[in-house]
């Protein structure tokens, strides 16, 4: 390994170097959260709401419990507004009058051990009025019950592409078939292995420092301006184990109730979430209900014409939920070009704990509705999956429902990448080695599926011009110094940074680091989402090394520096003055209107191919995954290694979306199975072998061609399995999970007569 | 967090074990304790005390006795695994030792646990029924009792077991050369999983007809089980196509399972059927 003062022989980008965050958490020095106790710390813990709905009638403190070492807090405690600001002013810190889903936080406790802040919070009784609650998100708009405005309504979008419902019509009337389908998804937690927590400790100017496990450093800064009514506070992300999502919007709300702790005690408070809570209180991905109709060419399998309808449930409160609805709308036909469309969404509101963040945002739901369309469509209409796939998919100059021309489409590459991929042979039959039996020849059965996306790479729209995210690069003696706002929660940003610096710099990467993500000392650039950061903030990134290069050239009076490598401008400095440059995100020129929803709805797209082999045990409805392929558009691989971990990770997940990740909510909307136990994500015996394709098709935006990659792997797993079960007995699954039980059902309904019980030959 | 402030009793050998055990009939025997901890960070038991069970050689070993194995009740599930004769004479019960949780879970957890913490989900208790496993239950005032499994449960978490009784082993018989055994859990999936249908069978032919069958149950009731009526349907008959589905049809009768958070009761009957039948008609080879 190189030392201080070397340079590198190779570039670091595109090569598999080692990640920077590795050796601190393989040897445990990594410091999360809950390994921080700060001098005189108290713990936190939150009353929550025992019911979907009521009104809040005041609080009891069990009289027989010691209250002696216990603070609590409530709505009245909140220094400034009783509100968690997002994209409506509609979630409060503490409720304070309406009860509006299980789990709501109403109270807080401090006390000086976990143990008794936990004992304390189980104590405090909540009184309410109950009231009936709304669950079913099918009968919540326009319902008399009313959530959010004066329609339960969150969020609304139409789009109309070509001649939209017209174009449907002309198409029937040209004999077009219509096919019409639907299909539905439900909750899925983001699990993240490190519960929500977070610190909040007092300044001696009388501010607040946040120190947790986080995402989005800036959304806790303003969020807590406006809770706390001032902006004497500094935010500084954890090392964090995980977020999905699930650490985006939501640490504001434990960051904000920390904060009220620390300040009505004038301690540090630590406020760390119980597993089981964290599962019941936090938010999910948005089910959804979806109906898809389309006139297909009955010749050429040309889908002439689409009318989509999307219901998704915000839960209680709005969140980031229009966004969601945005992204879903803009997916939702999948990456198939389609010459005339109407699509309607709609956002609405129930008595259950609101949905939020997760990978994918609203695409993974719509693209298991497109795509089991599809293979309905093949279904219906006699037509080979694949090849209807192919015929339809998106090339160069087409143009999708926003009206964007397409260019650089890697849909027919990672389609036949992945397809030849999937021609080597299987390895061995799960069925045949697993644990507990159930080997019986003749009652599993193999099936092969497969389904495509596509996936926007940033914030939609003109998101990232509005936003004009910020990096700065510094220099420490020797070192350089990243300073972004832009978390590693697992990702890999604190490794992707240091290369791209590094190559740009000609350094060693061992020289270059993240600073500490403080917002004391970073710029905004913009919250850890959307696949955004190693494309949107790595090219600022990027660009902010170059300054530094310009500035250190600027500064030197001797000649040749215009071409003289960076040590050598660093070693001739004139001064050792800190340098500090910062860059700014610069907009290609997108255009894109809020209001029509016309224009360039994302600044690039990847596009990906999942192949899933699977084995059905036709006596349980078990499906056992023998092996997963993707290829993948990622741009440019910065290090494959972490690209190809990404891709891998995000498709494991969206396995367990597809077959064993079912929430199962109780009478009041409170998630039943909140335990590791019994919410089922899959481990790494039910991980299969995956063989998977980076393929590049370089994006000029991003930092060497990069696009983001962190989504995009979670979007079609599901859909493939569907297709695998479908392939391998014959049944159809049109909604998520497609869990042993709803399996079953469906191989029951299919079974001829012949092998049901009791009519054996 | 899972803590408990309750004294740890270390006994020095088992008869110690024993006097603890009678002088502190409310304390928690603690063998791997891996259920056990499940319950505290649930906050689901505040036992005044524990005796730990877990250093006490008299119950660890795996001894072969002439015409049975007899297991200590806490000898681990990587014990088991790995015990020669253990593979040798009982393969269901290493293959039932090797769905249990994961690594970490068979290096701690115990067959003495599994069976005394009354799950009607643990994974054991099925085989051990298939093959008429005997307990030895101890005490000091009575010394030693032999409770076959089958009688050992009497509800939901009940068990004949008295306050002052440990069990310090499991005695289980050398199935005979004409046994035909099986295990088969279904689960959430491949590790870490709770079973929603467990099935340990056991039987015994000779020629085409049966002699002898035993079936044992989990998650199908509200105690592991046998399935008596399918049994009955099965003793005597040649191991036909129309016997296996008056086998398959007779289990009806003989589970009452429920829903809960892991499946549904309609599942549960179901699968319980499929995976006999599959069993039954394996061996009609
Ligand atoms: C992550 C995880 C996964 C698991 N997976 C499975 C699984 O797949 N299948 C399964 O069946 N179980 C599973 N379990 C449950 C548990 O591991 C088993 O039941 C195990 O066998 C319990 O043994 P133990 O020694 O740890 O019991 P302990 O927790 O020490 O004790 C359990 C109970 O038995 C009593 N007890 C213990 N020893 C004796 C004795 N000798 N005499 C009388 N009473 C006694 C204790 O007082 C207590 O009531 C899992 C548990 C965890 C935490």
């Amino acid at each position: 390994m190189a030392g201080a003062g070397t340079t590198p022989d190779d570039p670091y980008i595109g090569r598999g170097f080692v990640r920077a965050d590795g050796p601190a958490k393989v040897t445990g020095a990594a410091l999360y959260v809950d390994d921080v106790r700060p001098r005189g710390c108290l713990y936190g813990a939150t009353v929550r709401s025992p019911v979907a709905r009521g009104r809040l009638k005041g609080l009891r403190r069990d009289p027989d419990f010691d209250w002696t070492d216990v603070v609590i807090a409530t709505a009245a405690d909140v220094p400034g507004e009783n509100v968690i600001a997002l994209m409506t002013d509609d979630q409060p810190v503490l409720a304070h009058d309406e009860l509006r889903h299980v789990t709501e936080p109403v109270a807080l406790v401090a006390a000086p051990t976990r143990d008794r802040a936990l004992a304390a919070a189980r104590h405090v009784e909540v009184l309410y009025e109950a009231l009936e609650p709304l669950f079913d998100p099918l009968k919540a708009a326009d319902n008399p019950i009313r959530i959010f405005g004066d329609d339960n309504i969150f969020s609304r979008l139409e789009m109309v592409h070509g001649d939209g419902l017209d174009g449907m019509a002309q198409a029937e009337a040209a004999g077009a078939r219509l096919v019409r389908g639907s299909y539905a998804v439900g909750l899925q937690e983001q699990l993240y292995i490190e519960p929500q927590g977070m610190i909040a400790q007092p300044r001696e100017d009388g501010g607040l420092t946040i120190f947790g496990s986080m995402q989005c450093p800036y959304y806790i800064v303003k969020a807590l301006k406006r809770v706390l009514g001032h902006d004497r506070l500094n935010v500084v992300q954890a090392v964090t184990g995980g977020g999905f999502g699930g650490k985006e919007e939501y640490p504001s709300m434990v960051a904000a109730h920390a904060a009220v702790l620390a300040l009505k005690t004038g301690r540090p408070i630590k406020l760390i979430y119980r597993r089981d809570e964290d599962l019941q209180a936090t938010t999910k991905r948005h089910p959804a209900f979806m109906t898809y109709t389309t006139a297909v060419d009955p010749a050429s399998g040309r889908i002439l014409a689409a009318d989509v309808d999307l219901l998704f449930d915000g839960g209680a409160y709005n969140t980031l939920s229009p966004v969601v609805l945005s992204r879903a709308i803009l997916h939702a036909l999948g990456p198939y070009a389609v010459p005339h469309a109407r699509l309607n969404a709609r956002m609405v509101a129930t008595h259950t704990p609101p949905n939020g963040a997760f990978r994918g945002f609203g695409a993974p739901q719509v693209m298991f509705a497109a795509e089991r369309h599809l293979d309905r469509v093949a279904r219906a209409m006699g037509f080979d999956p694949v090849a209807l796939r192919r015929t339809n998919l998106y090339r160069d100059g087409d143009v999708t429902p926003s009206g964007q021309r397409l260019f650089d489409v890697a849909s027919l590459e990672v389609l036949d990448r992945a397809l030849a991929a999937a021609e080597a042979p299987l390895p061995p039959s799960m069925v045949a080695t697993r644990p507990g039996g159930g080997q019986a020849a003749g009652r599993r059965k193999a099936g092969r599926g497969l389904a495509i996306a596509w996936h926007g790479c940033g914030f939609t729209g003109n998101g990232e011009a509005a936003l004009a995210g910020e990096a700065d690069v510094s220099i420490d003696g020797h070192h350089v110094l990243i300073h972004t706002a832009s978390t590693d929660i697992g990702q890999g940003t604190d490794s992707i940074f240091p290369a791209i610096v590094a190559d740009v710099l000609g350094v060693d990467v061992q020289r270059v680091h993240n600073a500490p993500h403080d917002t004391a000392d970073v710029p905004d650039s913009g919250p850890t989402v959307a696949s955004r950061t190693a494309m949107v903030v790595g090219r600022v990134v990027e660009q902010a090394a170059h300054s530094l290069l310009d500035a250190l050239r600027a500064e030197a009076q001797w000649p040749g520096a215009e071409d003289a490598d960076f040590d050598t401008l660093l070693e001739r400095r004139p001064s050792d003055a800190p340098l500090r440059v910062r860059a700014r995100y610069e907009d290609a020129g997108a255009e894109w209107d809020p209001e029509t929803y016309r224009g360039d709805a994302y600044p690039t797209y990847g596009w990906s191919c999942v192949v899933v082999d699977v084995e059905v045990d036709t006596d349980t409805g078990e499906v056992l995954y023998r092996r997963l392929v993707q290829a993948t558009d990622v741009g440019k691989a910065l290090n494959p290694v972490l690209a190809a971990g990404q891709l891998e990770g995000g498709a494991l997940q969206g396995l367990g979306y597809a077959t064993s990740e079912a929430v199962v909510l109780d009478d009041r909307g409170a998630m039943r199975n909140n335990r590791l136990t019994n919410y089922i994500i899959p481990t790494a015996l039910d991980a299969p072998p995956m063989e998977t394709i980076l393929v590049e098709y370089p994006f000029a935006g991003g930092p060497f061609g990069a696009k983001g990659i962190g989504e995009i792997p979670h979007d079609v797993p599901a859909p493939a399995v569907a297709a695998a079960i479908e392939d391998a007995t014959g049944a159809v699954l049109d909604r998520l999970p497609m869990t042993p039980e709803a399996v079953l059902d469906a191989l029951e309904a299919r079974e001829t007569p012949a092998e049901t019980p009791g009519a054996a030959r | 967090m899972m803590t408990s402030a309750a004294p740890v009793h270390t006994p020095a050998d088992l008869a110690d074990a024993l006097a603890l055990r009678a002088a502190h009939p409310a304390a928690w025997l603690l063998a791997g304790g891996t259920d056990i901890m499940v319950y505290l960070e649930a906050h689901a038991i505040d036992p005044p005390a524990f005796i730990d069970l877990w250093g006490l050689p008299e119950l660890r070993g795996v001894d072969s006795r002439g015409d049975h194995i007899r297991v200590g009740a806490c000898a681990d599930y990587t014990t088991l695994i790995d015990d020669p004769a253990v593979r040798a004479h009982l393969p269901p019960l290493v293959e039932a030792a090797r769905t249990v949780g994961a690594r970490q879970i068979q290096n701690r957890g115990t067959i003495g646990g599994n069976i005394a913490n009354a799950s009607p989900a643990g994974d054991t208790m099925p085989v051990l029924l298939a093959l008429d496993a005997v307990l030895e239950l101890q005490s000091a005032a009575r010394g030693l009792r032999a409770v076959p499994l089958a009688d050992f449960y009497t509800g939901y978490k009940r068990t004949v077991m008295a306050p002052d009784e440990l069990i310090a082993a499991v005695r289980i018989p050398k199935p005979a050369k004409a046994d035909r055994l099986h295990f088969r859990k279904v689960g959430t999936r491949l590790a870490q999983s709770i079973s929603k249908v467990v099935l340990g069978g056991r039987l015994r032919l000779d020629g085409d007809t049966v002699t002898e069958a035993r079936l044992g149950w989990g998650s199908v009731a509200a105690t592991p089980v046998r399935s008596p009526k399918a049994e009955a349907a099965l003793v005597g008959q040649a191991l036909s196509p129309s016997t296996i589905e008056a086998a398959v049809a007779a289990l009806d009768g003989d589970i009452t399972p429920i829903d809960d958070v892991r499946s549904t009761a309609g599942y549960r009957v179901r699968v319980a059927g499929r995976i006999l039948r599959s069993w039954l008609e394996s061996l009609r080879g």
